[in-house]
């Protein structure tokens, strides 16, 4: 089914492979390849397509936390970006990592940013061009705005706020981790959480759900309302905090929430349950 | 790397001298490219759970043969396309290691995965690339005895 035949709360954040492929020598657009495969991208890539990694250029390699507003300017740069391009993630995974990406582009308020339905899943099964030609762009002057870690983003502090006035939770692990059978995600070792569980009242609602696995595309609004709303009882309206193990995951949950079932109000919460089963006096349910 | 075979420690400082790491990526590109899946006949589909790498998301199978004179012979499966870091390892292992008597594997140190890959592998990828190292390492163990 067509993107806009969806019923998204804002399909315009969704482009298909065919628009993809139709646009790759847009002045103005910039393709952008974010995997968890480190060798994925070099070994091919859409043509034209520049490469943001997760680990190294989305976070600060010291503290734990996301880059600064001065390294982000330095990556725009980069990769040829300026405030008016419009970027267009796309990544293995089902697009696990170009949400995560998207989300930390928004952390700077960079406006013009869409995902690339399906991802690099649905461009190779309909065998559209890879090249491993690394393209180079002149760089730009890019004004960056300071990080916005209150819209979007949830610490720890809000998570525990939010769970004394018992606002909605998405716990989007996989449902051994929500129980607390496991520490880690299936495939995922452990992590250095020392309690297994969830944060009191959150849902689980695995983020892969949300996805058709054939093509990595995301299921329609009926599809997610129906996950998402009447079988877990989340509302557009609702304030919602979603958490993961270090907040890849939930910023995929967060995409589909916030941009193609129109919440307003939806943050990530990245400290996830990296943080929360090692802090020492939290509230955990089993 | 004395308990690392001549030609796997060979390799390892053929990578070791790359401090670019795309240089270094584009290498193990490069054996990935060399990739041969295991032939039909050493194995068929649907393979085995028994040569199926724990958690490994990229759908690697390993086989383990030993050859007349003793030495081993190993042969990969990688069934997703985009397991392109298992089909890299694969090659490698199989270049630098078929050949080698089944105690020259097993007794191989347990950072090579890291020593290859490198800081920049994820979590998943790690468990996948080790669980693949673990089982030719349990395989040629198992025909030493």
């Amino acid at each position: 089914m067509k993107i806009e035949d969806r019923k998204y709360a804002h399909p315009e954040v969704l482009v298909s492979t065919d628009w993809a492929a139709d646009h790759l020598k847009d002045e103005g657009i910039r393709i952008i390849e974010s995997n968890e495969d480190q060798l994925l991208y070099s070994s091919g890539h859409i043509p034209g397509a520049v490469h943001v990694d997760w680990t190294k250029d989305l976070n600060d390699q010291v503290i734990r936390d996301y880059l600064n507003k001065d390294s982000f300017k330095k990556l725009m740069s980069r990769i040829g970006v300026s405030n008016t391009t419009t970027v267009i993630f796309y990544g293995d995974k089902n697009n696990w990592w170009a949400c995560y990406a998207y989300w930390v582009f928004k952390l700077f308020g960079h406006v013009k940013a869409k995902v690339m339905d399906g991802g690099r899943l649905k461009w190779e099964i309909e065998k559209r061009e890879l090249t491993r030609d690394v393209p180079t762009y002149p760089e730009t002057k890019y004004k960056a705005k300071e990080r916005d870690d209150k819209t979007i983003r949830a610490f720890r502090v809000d998570v525990l706020k939010h769970i004394s006035a018992g606002k909605k939770l998405v716990d989007v692990r996989s449902p051994e981790e929500y129980s607390g059978e496991r520490l880690h995600m299936p495939n995922y070792p452990n992590e250095g959480a020392l309690r297994g569980g969830h944060i009191p009242g959150a849902k689980s609602i695995p983020w892969a759900k949300a996805i058709n696995p054939d093509d990595g595309t995301f299921k329609t609004a009926d599809e997610l309302k129906q996950i998402y709303e009447k079988e877990n009882n989340l509302n557009s309206k609702d304030n919602v905090i979603a958490y993961c193990r270090i907040g890849e995951r939930s910023s995929h949950t967060w995409f589909v929430l916030k941009n193609l079932l129109g919440y307003d109000h939806v943050r990530n919460y990245d400290g996830s349950w990296t943080e929360w089963g090692n802090l020492v006096g939290v509230p955990i349910e089993k | 790397m004395s308990n690392i075979p001549q030609k796997l420690s060979e390799f390892l400082e053929t990578l070791s001298m790359f401090s670019d790491e795309s240089q270094r990526i584009n290498l193990l590109i490069s054996y990935a490219d060399k990739f041969k899946a295991v032939t039909e006949e050493i194995a068929q589909r649907p393979y085995s759970d028994e040569n199926k790498v724990p958690f490994c998301e990229s759908g690697a199978y390993v086989w383990v043969k030993k050859n007349t004179d003793g030495t081993l012979k190993f042969y990969f499966a990688v069934e997703n396309p985009q397991g392109i870091s298992a089909k890299a390892l694969a090659a490698i292992l199989d270049k630098t290691l078929s050949g080698e008597k089944p105690e020259a594997v097993f007794n191989l140190p347990d950072d090579l995965v890291y020593k290859i890959f490198g800081q920049g592998l994820s979590m998943g990828k790690n468990m996948g690339l080790t669980g693949m190292m673990q089982m030719i390492q349990r395989k040629s163990k198992a025909l030493s005895m």
